[in-house]
Order: structure tokens, then sequence, then C-alpha cells
């Protein structure tokens, strides 16, 4: 059991290019911690460095309150699952997951009994005489798992292990995760670009960028209170939708119409400066069929009419999208999230709007529809350095 | 920041250069022993084969061996013999190849497509490849022989193809394409393979016949592979040696370059004209390869960007 | 693609096969009708013979010409695979894994090694082996062996190790292995397959070899079987030894054939490896 603690870690390659800044994070005993960004965002060098497979180029790592920095892996008292999950191809089920404990010079019956009682809780019992090649996906992952636990180590790290499932076996492969993790409490460090397995899997999230951590916090923290523009564009799906805006007079101006600020996003903005070009953020689920929302509520938000361009109905919710008129929301943080995304390339144009309405609504594709919104969920950045204003 | 970065990259290269030097270190020793054999037994003795050419040298009289300049090259260029011999060699392998070209396709494709059986031709089609050129020569020699063989009885009674020139390089062509079809084949084989499905589904879907599928979509993608296997089919049938030493020794007019530089050393006993020859034909292959390369635009084998590690 | 197996496309295909098994058997088996013929029945031409015998057999074996030129091939093409799969795994470790400067030019020289007429060596090394003693010895055939089937082991066994997962080395290490555990309980057995391969090829090149064998040796002390061959005489003058080499050319197939039989998976993947993925 042990605590890990990043202070000042930085990793710069050989041909000067700078991996990952000075980062600092405390992960606690037992927690449960996920390192998400786009690729290239430093997420798997800062999962390597903590593995020692890595050289860090200044800072310290400790684990355990002690400075490993100088420590081979196996002096870490670390398992790894790797994307690839990294089985050795000439041994069986049952030789990978006890390579590591006969690695370590543990008696035969000790380690008979660790595989067994892994592959109970790994479902992988009837496989332990099969070789990784006659495995489905799923099975694979589950002996990466495996070897990793066998061995009780102090922390796990995982590089993407969901990754080369599909869709249906990673969702299924996330609550297995979750649940061997809080069963085990056994400190983990998991790397994804998948921001719906940030928010699914973690006790906090570390989101980075450039090799630059972002922010750290709880799942919900970051969703409601994201740092910064690239943080609120990454995490939530669909993503937030932003849009430029101008501030006057406690007032907002925006393309869906003049936004009536509540105090205490006024009291916020002004405390923070704000300029009066700004960018403005919304998330889907915020706007509504203003036909179902109360009287009472109206006035605290804003209304604006818009033809309805293309509806998907989820049968729980209705999306439906909208072409907003002006000009996009610009910053490089946006760029490189729509890149991320692989949206940078679609032709749409001009601002798409994403709504998510209640099933009730009764928007229809073409047609005009009364869309409200509630002002105390507006989200204001700064458009040059990206911060959020009202968090 | 701005007045840390230039002491960054510098910072980096020492990095680089500590790192790249143990590496290079490595790699040194480790291709040092593949480095010094390879130069010792072919960098060494050419350097000295283009020595011994300028010689006279006659191993039956080796106290009158003198320098001579370039006279070896003209009198082995002068001479009908080496004519002769290079018309002899650049036929076969031009028609040895082209045909070995054809087959080989077939065979590949048989291979590739065959509905059943395929490990079994595949492993069969391995035998021409495994056999002792030698041993196979002589099977062809005795099939060809008058009275010996299942094949020289099919002919008219009295010709003796092995004695005749035209007979004579046309069984040595067989025997050739026998033994080395099949390599070929092979890497065509994986060239085939690099050829997508769904191109093919695709092209049958926009109309393409077998035919066209073949010529429009197959080949054009094979392009790189063919052009590796005939360059290595080419260099390797211009130095053809085993099978006409079987087959003709290389008499009535069969005699390859190859042959023609053994007997000089061997049976006339002359280092300074057997030399000579041998240089020559080492830049013969020297410009048949550069042709390859540069006309064909032929990618050399390991050219292609490196994997990462 | 899927093809629907109709009878018309079935007996299509299995002419085909037939006609490639044909193809590749035919001088084997005529070289084996030939061995078994009788010296009585050795000319008649037929394909398959009217009577069996072993005695080609007997008399090869009987002669110390034959016996001590198959030791000679035997010992000599196993020294010659060893030393070349050890210096070419060495050096194709080095090109599949590290960076260095020279990287292409090691690779272009081999290149065009592999591509050499060893005819243009032939003179040059029966000079400088006859000076330094190396002339119809063991070695003397071994190191041009080596030489040329470098090559070949260098390409077959880098893009061997370039196919090897090396992110398991680093699971290795994350699993409690140091350098040299990882190296011996991981990446050895997933090396070997490849070397296994061009072990059997370069192997198969240097039994195959004749120019050099006849050209760099005098007499049986180190004269292979292929060179043997060729000398053999009848026991008569006015005798042909067809019978014996046909034997003789039939106990140097034969292994060779049933090695690649086994091993044809391999092969195909290490006669293809170096020529189309580089």
């Amino acid at each position: 059991m042990a605590e890990i603690v990043l202070d000042a870690v930085t990793k710069r390659f050989p041909d000067g290019a700078l991996a990952v800044s000075e980062v600092d994070v405390a992960i606690d005993d037992g927690e449960f911690v996920i390192l998400v960004g786009p690729s290239g965002c430093g997420k798997s060098t800062t999962l390597n460095m903590i593995a020692g497979l890595e050289d860090i180029t200044s800072g310290e790592l400790r684990i355990g309150g002690e400075r490993v920095n100088e420590r081979a892996p196996k002096d870490r008292d670390i398992a790894m699952v790797f994307q690839s999950y990294a089985l050795y191809p000439h041994m069986t089920v049952r030789e990978n997951m006890a390579f590591p404990l006969k690695l370590s010079k543990v008696d035969r019956a000790t380690i008979a009994a660790k595989v067994d009682e892994a592959a109970t809780v790994l479902d992988l019992t009837q496989h332990l005489d099969r070789r990784p090649a006659n495995l489905s996906g799923g099975q694979r992952q589950r002996v990466a798992m495996g070897r990793a636990i066998v061995r009780s180590p102090s922390a796990f790290l995982m590089d993407e292990p969901l990754s080369n499932l599909d869709a249906k076996l990673r969702v299924q492969m996330r609550t297995e995760v979750s649940r061997i993790q809080k069963r085990l409490a056994t400190t983990t460090v998991y790397v994804t670009h998948d921001q719906t397995e940030a928010m699914t899997l973690g006790d906090r999230v570390v989101v980075m960028r450039g090799g630059v951590v972002q922010q750290v916090g709880a799942p919900q923290h970051l969703y409601d209170h994201p740092a910064n523009l690239f943080v609120a564009g990454f995490i939530g799906s669909p993503s937030m939708n932003f849009m430029p805006g101008t501030l006057a007079e406690g007032a907002l101006q925006t393309a869906l119409g003049r936004v009536s600020l509540p105090d205490r996003i006024r009291s916020a903005l002004e405390s923070a400066g704000a300029p009066s070009e700004v960018i403005v953020g919304l998330r889907p689920e915020h706007f509504e069929d203003v036909a179902l929302v109360e009287e009472s509520k109206r006035a605290a938000g804003t209304t604006f009419p818009a033809q309805a361009e293309v509806l998907e109905s989820m049968g729980s919710d209705k999306y439906v999208y909208f072409s907003l008129s002006g000009d996009r929301a610009s910053s490089t943080e946006l760029e490189e999230l729509a890149a991320d995304a692989g949206t940078a390339e679609l032709p749409s144009g001009g601002n798409q709007l994403t709504t998510r309405l209640s099933a009730a609504s009764t928007a229809a594709e073409g047609e005009k529809i009364d869309i409200w919104f509630d002002a105390a969920q507006v989200q204001v950045f700064d458009p040059s350095s990206g911060r959020n204003l009202t968090a | 920041m701005t007045v840390a970065a230039p002491q960054r990259p510098a910072a980096g290269d020492a990095r680089r250069s500590e790192g790249a030097k143990a590496e290079r270190r490595l790699a040194a020793w480790l291709c040092a022993p593949a480095v010094i054999v390879m130069l010792a037994v072919t960098a060494y003795p050419i350097g000295y084969a283009v020595w011994l050419s300028l010689l006279r040298y006659d191993l039956r009289f080796p106290q009158e061996r003198e320098f001579v300049g370039l006279s070896n090259y003209l009198a082995v260029l002068t001479d009908g013999y080496w004519w002769s011999a290079f018309t002899v060699t650049v036929a076969v392998t031009v028609v040895s190849v082209a045909i070995e070209l054809a087959l080989g396709l077939g065979l590949a494709l048989i291979m590739h497509r065959t509905l059943f059986g395929r490990g079994t031709v595949r492993t069969l089609v391995l035998i021409p490849y495994g056999m002792v050129t030698v041993a196979a020569a002589f099977s062809w020699q005795y099939a060809w022989t008058p009275g010996t063989g299942y094949l020289a009885n099919l002919l008219p009674e009295g010709s003796a193809p092995l004695t005749e020139q035209i007979p004579a390089l046309a069984i040595v062509v067989l025997a050739e394409v026998w033994k080395t079809t099949p390599f070929m084949a092979l890497l065509l084989l994986a060239g085939l393979a690099l050829v997508p499905d769904d191109l093919l589904r695709a092209a049958q879907v926009d109309g393409a016949g077998p035919w066209q599928r073949l010529t429009r979509i197959i080949l054009p993608m094979m392009k790189p592979a063919i052009l590796v296997a005939l360059l290595f089919r080419t260099l390797d049938a211009f130095r053809i040696f085993d099978n006409i030493y079987v087959l003709t020794r290389g008499n009535n007019g069969t005699a390859s370059v190859s042959i023609l530089g053994y007997d000089n050393l061997f049976k006339a006993f002359n280092l300074g004209i057997g030399s000579a020859i041998s240089i020559t034909i080492f830049i013969c292959v020297a410009i048949i390869a550069f042709l390859f390369v540069k006309g064909f635009g032929a990618a050399a084998p390991g050219s292609e960007p490196e994997g990462r590690r | 693609m899927a093809v629907v197996a109709t009878p018309g496309r079935k007996a299509g295909w299995s002419l085909l096969n037939l006609l490639v098994i044909v193809y590749a058997l035919i001088p084997v088996l005529w070289i084996a009708s030939l061995s078994f013929k009788p010296t009585s029945s050795v000319t008649d031409g037929n394909f398959i013979p009217r009577e069996l015998t072993l005695d080609n057999y007997a008399g090869i074996f009987a002669t110390s010409q034959f016996t001590r030129a198959l030791i000679n091939s035997i010992g000599i093409a196993i020294i010659a695979t060893a030393l070349a799969v050890t210096i070419g795994t060495m050096a194709a470790y080095a090109i599949a894994r590290l960076n260095f400067p020279g990287k292409k030019l090691l690779i272009g020289v081999s290149l065009m090694i592999a591509m050499f007429p060893q005819i243009s060596l032939v003179s040059p090394l029966f000079e400088i082996e006859r000076a330094v003693g190396l002339f119809d010895t063991w070695p003397g055939l071994i190191l041009p062996y080596i030489t040329f089937s470098l090559p070949l082991a260098i390409y077959t066994l880098s893009a061997f190790f370039r196919e090897i997962p090396w992110e398991l080395e680093k699971a290795a290490k994350m699993d409690g292995a140091t350098p040299a555990q990882a190296f011996r309980s991981v990446i050895v057995p997933l090396a070997a397959p490849g070397v296994v391969t061009s072990a059997i090829l370069v192997f198969i090149f240097c039994w195959n070899d004749f120019l050099f064998a006849i050209s760099l040796t005098s007499t049986e002390a180190s004269r292979t079987v292929p060179a043997a061959i060729s000398n053999f005489t009848g026991s008569s003058q006015f005798e042909e030894p067809t019978g014996s080499i046909a034997a003789a050319a039939m106990v140097i197939t034969i292994p060779i054939i049933l090695f690649v039989l086994f091993f044809q998976r391999r092969i195909v993947a290490g006669l293809t490896s170096g020529a189309v993925k580089g």
C-alpha cells in the first residue's frame, strides 16, 4: 500500500523536446487516479516515469514516502497493464500470470494458489492452459490484469488497457476494472484518452495537455467547474458549445441573444477582471424546449428561436442540432480540441449548436422551435488565456 | 523562458550524444565480425583479383609473371570465346527469367487462390528449391541422354540434344527454370498477399473481369515485388554455372561467362586472363544492378525506411 | 475472396494442383528411379524401373570417395551455418534495434555480396588460399560459405527481429525481471524461430554450393558431395557411373527435401521476409 507523489516531475527527451513539464500530483493510498488528455499530451510518458521505464529528467517521484527516481522497475513494487496487453506469446495463461511471481522466487505452492485465486476473480479458470493467441480480446485483457494482481503490488499502472476492445466489451471491462480496484483497494494510476473512462472510473482526474497539467479534481468538479477552455471542451460528451460573446453592463451579448447574468457570475467576472470580448460556453443539457420550462423559471434564462437542422431521438432525450449565424469562437485550445476529436475538417462551416432536450419536446427536423437556456449555467472564458472567468 | 531557451537544445545534445555513443559502441561491436568477414573474403580478394588481372600469370610458367597493364582485358574482349559466352549468358538469363516470371506468377496465383490443397502445393513447390542443383542437373542430363533418358526417347532416333548448341541451351534453361521458379513464385506470392481483397471486390463491383483485375489492379500493385524478384533472379541467372557444368561442360558453344572464367583458371591455368574475366563479369553484374535500381526504380531490399525501434 | 466451389471449379483447381505437383516431383522421381536400377537396365530409358536393386547405394557407401565427401559436406555445412548465424544474429540485432551511422551502408554492402558473381572471387581466393595454406581444407570452404550466406542470414534475422513485440521486454521489467532475465525468458524464446529459419536457409545454401567446392578443393580431404559426384567415374572406363551418381544425388537430396517439407512454413517466411518487407 502506498501513496505516489510526483513533485515537479519533468521529462525532456534527448532531442530536446519537452514531453512532461513540472507535474505535481499527490496520489493517496488506495486512490484511483486517471491521467487523461489527447494523444501526445504526455500522459503515457508520465506513467512510464512512474513505472521506471523512462528516466525522470528532473523533479522527484516518491512511492510510499521514498524517492524512487533511480530505482529499476522491479524494485518499485508496482505492476503495469499495457495497451497491447504485452502477454508472452510462448507462455500459457497460467505461465504468464505466474511469471512475475517466479521471478521474485515465490515458492510453487504459493504461486499456484495466487494464480488460481486471480483466475477465479477474473473468471479465467477454464482458460489457464491456453496460449494468448487462442484467447479473445477480452480474455487477453483479463490475463493482463491477472498478471498485475497476482503480485499484490503496492500500485497498479494501467496504460489505456481497454482501448483495444470493442465498444460493448469496453463498457463491461470498465465496470470490471472498477470492481477489482475497489475490492483490492490498491493505488491505481490509469491513463486514457477517453473522457468517458476518465469520468466513470476515477476518484480523481488529471487532465493534461502538451505536457502540462491543466486541472486536477473529482470528475464532477471538472465537469461543473472546468478551469479553462481546454478542460471544458475535453470533459463532457457531447462537448460544450462555445461561441463568441460581448460583455456590456452586466449582460452578455451572444448569437443566442442577450443574456442577463445572475449576480454570482457577474461578481465573479468583475473580480476576475474580464475583458469585454469573451468566449461563452454552454453544455448541451442546459438547453430545453421552452414549452417544457415552467413559467416561473423562464425569466432566469434566455429564450431564442431557431430552426432544428438535425434531430436524433435517443428515446430518453432528443439531441437537436442548430446552425448559428456569426463567427465561430476561436482559440488555439479549441482548435486543438477539434483536431483531437477529428472534427477539425468537418465542412459544417459556421457555428453548430448541440442541445439535449427532454424526450417530450415536440421539436421536428426543419421546423422552428423556441429554445430556452439557464443563464446561471453560462461559463465565460478569457479568449487569450483560455481561463474560466466564472469558475 | 526566452533566456533559458537557447541552452536547452545544447543540454539535450549532450545527453543525446552520450546515449547515442553507447548505442553506437554496442552496434559497432555487434556488426564488427560480420563486417570483418565480409571485407576479408570479398573486398580484399576483389582488390587482389584486379591486381592479378593486370599481370601475365600462367600457373604453368609462374616465373614469367609480369605486369602487362590492360592487355589481359584487351585479350578477353577481342576474343571470340568471351563474346560467345557473353551472348549465351545473356540469352539464357533473359529467356529463363522471362519464363520464370510468367510461370512464377501463375504458380503464385495458384498458391494464392487454390480452393484446396494449398498447404500441399506450397510445400511440394519447395522441392526444386531444396534439391541440390548438381543433383537436379544430373537428373536432367540423364533424362536427355539418348538411350538412358525417358525424355530423349521421345525424340526422333539419333538425336542427341545435349551435343547441339540450341537444344542444349534449351535444356539448360529448362533445368534453370525448374530449379528457381518456386523461389520466384514465393517472392511474388508475398507481393500478391499485399493486394487487399477489398480492392479486388471493389474492382469486381466496378465491373472488372478476372483478366482486368489481374492487369489493372494486381500487377500494378505487385510492381515492387516483381521488380525485386526480377533483380534477384537476373543477377543470379547471370552467374549460371552448376547446370551448364553438369549438362554440357560448356561444350558446343554452351559456355557461360562463369564457365569461361573457370576454364581459364582450372583448365588453361591462366590466372591473369581468368582474373580479367572475373573482373569483367563483376562489372557486368554491377551494371545490371545499377540499371535495375535506377532504370526501373526497383527498391533495393533494406532501403525502405527502417522500422521503428 | 470467397469463391463458390462448383464441381467444375474444383476439377479445374485439381488439375492445376496436379500439374504443380508433377512439375515439382518429376526430376526427383527420375533420379530415384535411376538410382534403383541395376547396371544392366540403367540405360533402358524407362521412367519406372522394371527391377529394383540397392547395389548402387551399397556401391557408393563402400568407397571413401563418397563417404568422406558426405562427412565433409555435413561438417562444413554445419560449422559454416553455426558461425554465419551467430555473426548474422549480432549484426541483425544491431540493424533491427539500434541506431548507428553506416547502417544503410552495411545493408547495401551485404546486398551487394548477395548478388556477387562467385566466379569473380574464385581466382583470387584460389591464389590467396594456396598462399596461406587454406586451399583444400575445411576452413578454406567454410570462410567463403560464411561470407556468401551472411547477407541471407542478416536479412531474414533482421526482418524477424523487427516483428518481435519489444514491448514485452518492458512488461518483463515491470514483472520484476532484470535485463538479463528479460532477455533470457522473453526475448530468446521469441527470437528462436527466426534463428532456426535462417539456419535452415544458410545450411541449404552451403549444402548446395558447387563452384567453390570444385575450385577450392583438390582431394578427398575437403571435397564435398556435389564436387565428388561430378568426379565420379565408372568401375571401368567404358561404364558410365550413372547409377552411382543417381544414388549419391538421392542421398544428398532426400534429407534436404524432408527438411524443407518439415520446415515449409518457416522457409517460406524466411525466403520472402528479406525481399519484400526489407
